[in-house]
């Protein structure tokens, strides 16, 4: 991510720090990830000490301070989805992508996350590929999902 | 600013509007026991330690003297039955985490708080945030950070700001009630800098 681009969104909200939840938010959109070379601008033009960005960037699970792969998956593991089934829809997005619970592949492929409840337990067990909702879903229906997501990123 | 009459422990106190609980109880010389209290900080109200019991319009609450503020006709007190237990919970909570504070040590005889009543869980510091708070509000250096939140909330160096401000400050060392602060210190000072090679062996030249 280039700094011109950082300055932009710095400065489409006036360089205010009250703004810096809502700045901090736009450039983990823009650019899947928070690089520390973004935060330390953001720190100075904004005169916000480093060390309360990192207390914000850790504290909301939103930010992320290392790289995102290309698809990001979230498994719902809430009550309604464990009891049907989440535990072995998670073992089958594991072994597809061959990627643990919050961890991302070297090839930036993949990020999985395990998400507490996603607001639909009808339609439990869910897994949200990219910001698609995929309910009822069974260990080899999200199988195939994943394998149509990695053909479509090579 | 008007004044207001309270009463702790029986003795009739007149405090300005705004003071704390504990500024109040100060002035007459009712000791409260504080951990994150400190005269040039901000009143955070964190270790809790100096909770009290406090009743404001017949309602009997336990209240943090610390952030509390004083109110015409509340009736303070400060070691009741209800007041020392809540201390000794809260010491226990803590020497679970810190074991071989002085300071929590020397409160947990006077509150009797068993300090292996929890399991260990031994990452030294409290989280007082006298480190964070004094290097922010006195400093204005921000070296130190909390991060993270919850069970996993601790308290960092910004390598970046600490290696450039703490080598000749330090000030916040002997403001920590455990030994927390200088073993993040270190840890960081040791990640930021080369290994230094290790002494050489004896060559076979000692005794055994």
């Amino acid at each position: 991510m280039n700094s011109a681009k950082i300055d932009q969104i710095i400065n489409k909200h006036n360089a205010d720090a009250g703004s810096l939840i809502q700045i901090l938010l736009e450039i983990q959109s823009e650019n899947n990830w928070l690089p520390r070379e973004a935060l330390t601008r953001v720190s100075e033009t904004l005169d916000v000490p480093m060390s309360r960005i990192r207390h914000i960037t850790t504290f909301y699970k939103t930010f992320s301070l290392v790289p995102k792969g290309r698809h990001e998956v979230h498994v719902c593991t809430g009550t309604a989805c464990h009891v049907r089934g989440a535990e072995r829809v998670l073992e089958a997005v594991e072994d597809v992508t061959g990627v643990k619970a919050g961890e991302t592949d070297p090839d930036l492929n993949f990020s999985i996350e395990t998400v507490g409840c996603i607001g639909c337990c009808a339609l439990g067990p869910v897994v949200v590929v990219d910001g698609e909702y995929h309910g009822n879903i069974t260990p080899t229906e999200i199988a195939d999902v994943l394998k149509t997501c990695a053909c479509k990123s090579e | 600013m008007s004044e207001i009459v309270l009463q702790i422990d029986g003795k009739e106190v007149t405090a300005q509007e705004g003071t704390t609980i504990l500024e109040a109880a100060r002035s007459v010389g009712v000791a409260i026991p504080t951990l994150c209290d400190h005269e040039k900080l901000i009143p955070y109200g964190a270790c809790r330690i100096c909770t009290v019991e406090a009743d404001v319009h017949g309602k009997t609450n336990l209240v943090a003297a610390c952030l509390q503020p004083v109110e015409n006709g509340l009736v303070v007190r400060t070691r009741t039955e209800q007041v020392d237990q809540a201390r000794k919970i809260i010491l226990e909570q803590m020497l679970a985490h810190a074991p071989d504070s002085e300071q929590l040590l020397e409160l947990a005889q006077v509150y009797g708080a068993n300090k292996d009543r929890f399991a260990k869980e031994s990452n030294f510091c409290i989280l007082c945030g006298l480190c964070v708070r004094y290097c922010d509000e006195v400093k204005k250096k921000n070296a130190v950070a909390f991060i993270e939140r919850g069970a996993k909330r601790e308290i960092v160096f910004i390598p970046d700001i600490a290696i450039r401000e703490c080598w000749d400050c330090k000030e916040c060392f002997p403001l920590c009630p455990t030994s927390a602060l200088q073993a993040a210190y270190y840890l960081t000072e040791a990640l930021m800098s080369p290994p230094v090679p290790s002494t050489p062996s004896c060559k076979g030249n000692c005794s055994k």
